[in-house]
C-alpha cells in the first residue's frame, strides 16, 4: 500500500496567500466569538459546586429543577450527563450558603420531589482556587510559548521559531473560538489538551522545517518557494499518517472515554485538524516571507592554508 | 552496518524484562483484606499485635492468606469478601472491647494479590487516584492570619504583665492589625520599657513612634518568628487531622502539605462526606482541673455514688481518679507544649507555655494548692480523658509549667503531642472538595481502558497493513512503550487518574509518529535507489534528528503543565512527560534492535517487507538533483 503517489512537488507556495487569508479569517472569527460569547468556564475555574447524580431509570429533569428551586437554590443548571439516567447539577458560589453541607442538602431536597437518586460525585471549588487555576493556566501557556520559541531559535533560526509559534498560537485561539462558539464547557482537562496540542503541532512544523534545512544544505539552485514545496511534499505522507494515527486514538477516546474525556478529546480533534493545516500551510509561507534563504544554513567554509584564489592547493 | 553490539541487545532485553516485572503486579488484581492500625499515638503496632491478630483469627477458624506487618499496621489478606467482613467484625470486637473508646482502627482494605517475590522487588500495582477508586478529597486552607492574630493577642497579654511586673507605667496596650502598640507619656519610661521587653521577648521587633505627649512603642513580629509560627500552625493542624482521621477507619489516608498554607486530605473509599467533615472540623479542648482528694470520696464514687461537683475518670495507666467539675484553665491559654527534660533531676518532662492571663491564674491556683494534684483533661466529642495528673510541688509563676515524674521519654513526647494536638493552631476552611462514588471510579477505569485498547488496536491494524513487517515492528515497539510507561508509573507509585489514562492513550497516539517517520524515510531511501541495508541505516539515522526535535517541543509543553498544573492536569502531565521519554527509547532503540535482528544478520537482503514502495515511472522526476 502506498497512499501518496506524488510525481512532482506540489506547488503549495503558489497559494500561500490564499492559505493565510483563510487562516486569518478563521482566526478573526475565533477572536470575535471569544469576545462576544466568552468561554463557558467549568466549576474548576469559576468556583462553585458540581453534583453528579444517577437514577435507576431515566431522570426527570423538571422534577429535579423544581425541587432545587423549592429548596431555595437559584442560578443552578441541571442537565443530563452522558446518559438519560445521569444528571449533572451546577450550583454557583454563594457567600451565604454553607458550602460544607451543600452535597447533603441537595440530596435531601431531591429526596422529596425526585427520589431514588444516588450521589456519584460532588466537586466543590472555592473562589481562591479558581482564580489560581486560571492564573496558572496562563502561566503554563506562557512557559510553553517561551520554551518552544527559545528551543527552535537555538536549533534552527529565529525565523522558524517565530513562524512556528505564530502558526500554532493561532491554532490555540481557534480551539478556544470553537469552545466559545458552541459554548462547550472549558475545564482543566481541556486546558491540558490545548497545551498538549500546542506542543504536538509545533512538532509538525519542526518536521517540515527539518526538511527545509536539509534541502537548503543539500540541493543547490532552488528558489526558496521550491525548497518549501519540496519539503512539504516529501513529508506529507508522514504528516497524514501520523496525524491519522493520533486521531484514531483520540477518536477512540471520544467514543469510549465517556463524558469526562469528551471535551478533552474534542479539543484534541480540533487541534489536530487545524494543527496540520496551520503548521504546514501557514508556518511555511511565514518563514518564506520572513526571508529565509540558503545562506543562513551554509556554514562559511574555512580557508584552507596555502590555497590560491581558485581554492586549489598547489 | 545494521548490527548492534551485544551490549545494546542486552540493554533492550533488560529494559523489557524490567518493564515486564514491574507491569506484572497490575494484572493480579486485588484481594479483600483487613487492616489493624493504631488509633492512639501512644499505642505502637508491633510483632506482638501481628501475633495477636493471627491468634484471634485462628481461634475463630477464619482462614487467611497471610498476615503482614508494615508501617501502616497489620494487614490480613483474606480469601473472600464474606470472610473479610467476618474477620473485620471479629477483630473489631477483640481489639476494641469498649466501642466508645477505640484503641485500634480496624478497616477494610484491598491488597494487591501479586505474589510475594514481586512485592519484595517493590513491584506494586499502579496507585490509583480518587477518581478511579472512589473516595473523598479535601483541600483545606489554613488561616495563617488567624494564627498570627492569635499569637499577637497572647503577646500583647505577655507585654502587659511583663511591664506590670517590672512596674513600668504605660498608657495602654492595644493590638492594631498585625502590630501591638504600647503608649507612653514620657520618653524615659519608654526607654525603660524597651530595655525590659527586648530582654524577654525575642520574637518581636520594637520601634519608637510618635512625639510629644503621644509616645508609642510598636511591636511587630520578626519575619523569622512569623515563619516559625506559620510552620508550627500547619504542622500542628496536620497532627490534629491525623489523629481525627484515625477514627474514621480509613485504610490509607493521605494528609499532605501543599504549598505554604494548604493541606490536602484524601480518604480513599470513604463515601460519608458528612461524617468526614464533622470529624475534620471538630474542636477538641483541654482543661486543667483539680483532683478531689477528700478521704473516701474516690471509694464512694467507685461504688457508684459520685460526689456532687466531681467526675470519675480513669487515668492512663488504669488508676481511677476523681476530678472536680470546676475548670481552672482551658486549653486556649496554652500556647505551646514541648517534650524535654527536668533541669535538676534530668527526668523526662513536658514543658507547657501559658499566655499571661493563664500564667496569672496558674500562679494563684498553684500557690493555694501545694501538695495537691491537678488533672489535665482532654475533651473530645464531649468525652474527657485524663492525660496526666501531676502533684503540685510549689507555686508556679511566669507561665512556664513543667510536668514531670514517672514518665518515659516516649510518654513525654506523646503527652506533648496530645496536648498540642488537642486543638487546631489556626482555623481551617475547606476550599476544594471532591467526592467520587465507587461505581463512578470503576466506570472511569473501564472507559479509560477501552479507549486505550481500541485506539491501540486501530493503530496496530493500520500500521501492519500499511508497512507490513516494519509495521509489525513499530507496533511491538509501541507495545513496549506502553509496557515501560506502566512499569515506570508502578515503580514510581505516581498517582494514576483518568486524565492520566487519557495521557497514556494520547502518548501512544503521538509516539507512533517516530516510527512513521522512520518507515517513511526508509521507503524514501529505497525509492531513491538505496540498497535495503543502506536504506535501513540512513532511514534510522536521518529520522532520529527530527524525532528528537519534535519530542523536545512536546516535552516543553508537558513540563509547563507539570510545573503549573494542579489536580487532574498534573496527573496528565506526569504521564505525558514520562511517555515522551519512554517513547524515544522504544521507538528508536527497541524497534532498531528488532530490525537488526531480522535483517542485520543476513548476508544478502533482496527487499524489505515495508509494504509497497511506489516509484514514479520516470525516476528522477520527483527528485531534485
Amino acid at each position: 500500500m502506498e497512499f501518496f503517489r506524488i510525481k512532482k512537488d506540489i506547488p503549495f507556495m503558489r497559494h500561500a496567500v490564499v492559505f493565510n487569508v483563510i487562516s486569518l479569517l478563521t482566526f478573526l472569527l475565533a477572536v470575535f466569538f471569544l469576545f462576544s460569547r466568552g468561554l463557558h468556564l467549568s466549576v474548576e475555574f469559576t468556583g462553585g459546586t458540581l453534583i453528579e447524580i444517577n437514577y435507576a431509570q431515566a431522570a426527570n429533569l423538571e422534577k429535579v429543577r423544581e425541587s432545587l428551586g423549592k429548596a431555595g437554590y437559584s442560578d443552578f443548571s441541571v442537565q443530563n450527563f452522558g446518559s438519560s439516567q445521569d444528571v449533572l447539577i451546577r450550583l454557583p458560589l454563594k457567600a451565604e450558603q454553607n458550602t460544607a453541607r451543600i452535597g447533603e442538602s441537595v440530596m435531601q431536597a431531591l429526596a422529596a420531589e425526585a427520589p431514588g437518586a444516588t450521589l456519584r460525585r460532588v466537586e466543590f471549588v472555592g473562589p481562591q482556587v479558581g482564580r489560581e487555576l486560571a492564573e496558572n493556566g496562563a502561566l503554563a501557556l506562557l512557559l510553553v510559548v517561551v520554551g518552544i520559541v527559545v528551543y527552535l531559535a537555538f536549533r534552527f533560526e529565529w525565523r522558524f521559531s517565530a513562524s512556528a509559534i505564530i502558526a500554532n498560537l493561532h491554532d490555540v485561539i481557534i480551539i478556544l473560538g470553537f469552545f466559545a462558539f458552541f459554548q462547550w464547557e472549558f475545564s482543566l482537562s481541556v486546558l491540558a489538551a490545548v497545551l498538549a496540542v500546542l506542543g504536538y503541532s509545533v512538532n509538525e512544523s519542526v518536521v517540515v522545517f527539518d526538511r527545509v534545512r536539509e534541502t537548503f544544505r543539500k540541493v543547490r539552485g532552488l528558489t526558496t518557494p521550491q525548497v518549501l514545496d519540496h519539503a512539504i511534499t516529501s513529508t506529507i505522507s508522514r504528516t497524514i499518517i501520523t496525524h491519522g494515527s493520533t486521531q484514531m486514538m483520540v477518536l477512540s477516546m471520544l467514543v469510549f472515554g465517556g463524558e469526562t474525556l469528551y471535551y478533552f478529546s474534542l479539543a484534541l480533534t480540533i487541534g489536530i485538524c487545524f494543527g496540520i493545516y496551520s503548521s504546514v500551510l501557514v508556518a511555511s509561507p511565514l518563514v518564506m516571507w520572513l526571508g529565509v534563504s540558503r545562506e543562513q544554513f551554509i556554514r562559511p567554509k574555512k580557508q584552507i592554508e596555502g590555497a590560491n584564489e581558485d581554492g586549489a592547493v598547489v | 552496518m545494521n548490527r548492534y553490539p551485544l551490549w545494546k541487545y542486552l540493554i533492550v532485553a533488560l529494559a523489557l524484562l524490567f518493564g515486564l516485572v514491574y507491569t506484572l503486579p497490575n494484572f493480579f488484581g486485588e484481594s479483600p483484606a483487613v487492616q489493624v492500625s493504631s488509633a492512639k499515638v501512644t499505642l505502637k503496632i508491633d510483632e506482638k499485635t501481628r501475633e495477636r491478630v493471627a491468634r484471634v483469627l485462628q481461634t475463630a477458624g477464619i482462614e487467611s492468606n497471610g498476615i503482614f506487618l508494615d508501617s501502616n499496621g497489620v494487614k490480613v489478606r483474606l480469601q473472600t469478601t464474606d470472610s473479610q467482613l467476618q474477620a473485620k467484625d471479629l477483630l473489631e470486637k477483640q481489639f476494641n472491647p469498649d466501642a466508645g473508646d477505640p484503641q485500634y482502627v480496624v478497616a477494610l482494605n484491598l491488597l494487591s494479590s501479586s505474589p510475594r517475590w514481586l512485592t519484595s522487588l517493590h513491584a506494586l500495582p499502579m496507585y490509583l487516584g480518587l477518581d478511579l477508586r472512589g473516595g473523598v478529597h479535601f483541600l483545606l486552607q489554613v488561616d495563617m492570619k488567624g494564627a498570627l492574630t492569635k499569637r499577637l493577642d497572647s503577646i500583647s497579654g505577655d507585654l502587659r504583665s511583663l511591664l506590670r511586673d517590672k512596674t513600668v507605667r504605660h498608657a495602654g496596650i492595644t493590638r492594631e492589625g498585625d502590630r501591638v502598640v504600647i503608649r507612653f507619656r514620657d520618653n524615659e519610661t519608654r526607654n525603660k520599657a524597651r530595655m525590659v521587653l527586648e530582654d524577654s521577648q525575642s520574637d518581636v521587633l520594637l520601634v519608637d513612634q510618635g512625639e510629644g505627649d503621644d509616645l508609642r512603642l510598636v511591636a511587630t513580629l520578626k519575619p523569622e518568628a512569623i515563619k516559625r509560627i506559620q510552620e508550627f500552625a500547619i504542622k500542628q493542624n496536620m497532627t490534629t487531622l491525623n489523629n481525627r482521621i484515625n477514627e474514621l477507619g480509613v485504610a490509607e489516608p493521605v494528609i499532605a502539605q501543599q504549598g505554604a498554607d494548604r493541606i490536602v486530605v484524601q480518604l480513599p473509599g470513604v463515601q460519608d462526606t458528612a461524617k468526614a467533615k464533622d470529624i475534620l472540623g471538630r474542636t477538641a479542648t483541654l482543661e486543667i482541673r483539680m483532683v478531689e482528694e477528700t478521704a473516701g470520696a474516690l471509694e464512694a464514687a467507685q461504688a457508684g455514688q459520685v460526689p456532687f461537683g466531681t467526675e470519675l475518670y480513669v487515668e492512663r495507666g488504669g488508676m481511677p481518679l476523681l476530678v472536680k467539675k470546676q475548670v481552672v484553665l482551658t486549653g486556649d491559654r496554652l500556647t505551646d507544649a514541648q517534650p524535654g527534660f527536668d533541669n535538676q533531676t534530668n527526668e523526662p518532662a513536658v514543658h507547657l507555655t501559658l499566655d499571661s492571663a493563664g500564667a496569672r491564674i496558674f500562679k494563684d491556683v498553684t500557690r493555694d494548692n501545694v501538695g495537691k494534684r491537678m488533672a489535665i483533661v482532654l475533651i473530645e466529642k464531649g468525652k474527657g480523658e485524663v492525660v496526666t495528673a501531676p502533684v503540685i510541688r510549689a507555686e508556679i509563676g511566669g507561665g512556664r509549667v513543667q510536668i514531670s515524674g514517672r514518665m518515659s521519654t516516649m510518654e513525654a513526647n506523646d503527652t506533648a503531642l496530645l496536648l498540642r494536638a488537642g486543638s487546631l493552631a489556626a482555623p481551617m476552611e475547606i476550599i476544594e472538595e471532591r467526592t467520587i462514588g465507587p461505581s463512578l471510579g470503576a466506570d472511569n477505569i473501564q472507559k479509560g481502558f477501552q479507549s486505550t485498547m481500541w485506539g491501540f488496536a486501530a493503530i496496530a491494524v493500520f500500521m501492519i497493513a500499511y508497512y507490513q513487517l516494519f509495521g509489525l515492528v513499530s507496533v511491538i515497539a509501541l507495545a513496549s512503550n506502553l509496557l515501560f510507561l506502566v512499569a515506570l508509573l508502578s515503580l514510581l507509585q505516581a498517582t494514576l487518574t483518568l486524565p492520566g489514562i487519557a495521557a497514556i492513550a494520547l502518548t501512544l497516539g503521538m509516539a507512533i509518529d517516530a516510527n512513521v517517520l522512520i518507515n517513511e524515510r526508509i521507503r524514501e531511501e529505497l525509492r531513491n535507489g538505496s540498497s535495503p541495508q543502506a536504506a535501513i541505516h540512513t532511514g534510522y539515522e536521518r529520522a532520529f534528528g527530527t524525532i528528537l526535535d519534535s519530542n523536545i517541543t512536546t516535552l516543553i509543553a508537558g513540563i509547563a503543565l507539570l510545573i503549573f498544573g494542579s489536580g487532574p492536569v498534573r496527573g496528565f502531565a506526569v504521564v505525558h512527560c514520562l511517555g515522551i521519554l519512554t517513547s524515544l527509547f522504544s521507538a528508536v532503540v527497541v524497534s532498531r534492535a528488532m530490525i537488526n535482528l531480522i535483517y542485520g544478520r543476513r548476508r544478502k537482503v533482496e527487499s524489505l517487507a515495508i509494504g509497497q514502495v511506489w516509484k514514479p515511472a520516470n525516476v528522477g522526476a520527483a527528485e531534485i538533483k
